[in-house]
């Protein structure tokens, strides 16, 4: 069972996922951005997911453990749509849309494909610490994208606010998950990484949340304030 | 050796896209005109809100209660700010030049929470005047 402290930090972590997802079915947001819709429905399902294993299984058990890594990797699989979708935005006036959702099925065929391969050649460590390997490879490879993608935002003076802000609470997750991966990948024994994972996956939910709350969808920002705000 | 290099990568690019989320949350709020009122309590004489400032308007909008779910975004520009001073005292000795745009980045975020202050008297005052006139 979980314990009081457990049981609040996935109470918050829950409601944070609501919230967020009526945030963006009240904006309207659902046909502009359904893989964010997606992603957060996804969160959910873990949620509970994760709460019948800790009731049937126990929150000490190997059972919860892997499921817990699995479905983050899966869920990092569906942040990928969600970038995906953030570059089709940004480059939706240049007309390449077909283009991105190629290269979008690619990279998923390619990380599907590497973690296959991963997951076969590694088998007999699958008892390991091998997911946080998994999940740590895999978020880097979000942050690479989310890398190339603010840099071609500003390469190419993006001005729209919310667009920058989606995309800049990107980078800060990914960088955050794939950094805490790594750490725990190095350090795996250690009792802080039970609470530290549920707290930091409340950011996303809570930034799209606060972008689709306060930020006017026509809002408009020079990235030059973003790069250097002092001029 | 892998997962330190991803976690020194990872690290810096949390660092830069942590700061360029808080500047363009304190962009977005440079288009607030703050109301006279506020403008006396920060004590502003241009329109610009000292760094010194924060702590007292962070102190000022802890007494006032919360309007608009505007936390988070005080949460966010609180942890910059703090970010900043680490950096004003560990690049201090080495790179003063540095020092008058740490100043003006703590302007900023200054300026965020005032312009959050402004907006939690307005609703304070809106909901009083509610109150009274029923």
């Amino acid at each position: 069972m979980l314990d009081p402290v457990n049981y609040a930090i996935w109470l918050a972590v829950l409601s944070v996922e609501i919230f967020s997802f009526a945030c963006l079915l009240r904006k309207k947001a659902f046909s502009q951005h359904f893989t964010l819709v997606f992603y957060l429905c996804a969160c959910v399902a873990t949620d509970i997911g994760s709460y019948s294993i800790i009731h049937t299984a126990g929150y000490e058990s190997d059972a919860y453990f892997y499921f817990y890594f699995y479905s983050q990797s899966l869920l990092t699989i569906c942040l990928y749509f969600v970038l995906m979708n953030l570059y089709s935005h940004v480059f939706s006036d240049m007309g390449v849309g077909k283009y991105i959702r190629a290269c979008a099925l690619l990279i998923l065929a390619g990380t599907a494909g590497i973690s296959y391969y991963l997951v076969a050649v590694s088998s007999n460590r699958m008892v390991t610490h091998f997911v946080a390997e998994l999940g740590q490879n895999l978020y880097f490879v979000g942050v690479v994208l989310t890398y190339l993608l603010w840099g071609s935002m500003a390469k190419m003076r993006e001005n729209r606010t919310r667009l920058l802000q989606l995309v800049l609470s990107m980078g800060v997750y990914v960088s955050l998950s794939a950094g805490s991966y790594a750490m725990n990948n190095l350090y795996p024994h250690h009792t802080f990484w039970q609470y530290y994972f549920p707290v930091t996956s409340m950011w996303l939910p809570i930034s799209w949340a606060y972008t689709f709350l306060k930020v006017p969808a026509d809002a408009q920002l020079a990235t030059a304030r973003v790069l250097a705000p002092n001029q | 050796m892998i997962a330190s290099l991803i976690f020194v990568v990872s690290s810096l690019t949390l660092l830069q896209f942590f700061v360029s989320y808080s500047r363009a949350i304190i962009a977005e709020s440079r288009n607030h005109l703050l109301s006279e009122q506020a403008r006396d309590l920060c004590g502003m004489k241009s329109s610009l809100v000292a760094g010194e400032q924060f702590r007292r308007l962070s102190q000022l909008i802890a007494l006032c209660p919360e309007a608009n779910d505007d936390g988070f975004q005080v949460k966010a520009v609180r942890i910059y700010f703090y970010l900043l001073g680490f950096a004003r005292t560990v690049m201090g000795w080495a790179t003063p030049s540095a020092d008058p745009w740490i100043e003006a980045e703590r302007r900023g975020c200054a300026y965020v929470v005032a312009v959050v202050l402004d907006r939690r008297i307005a609703h304070n005052r809106m909901m009083m005047a509610n109150l009274l006139s029923h």
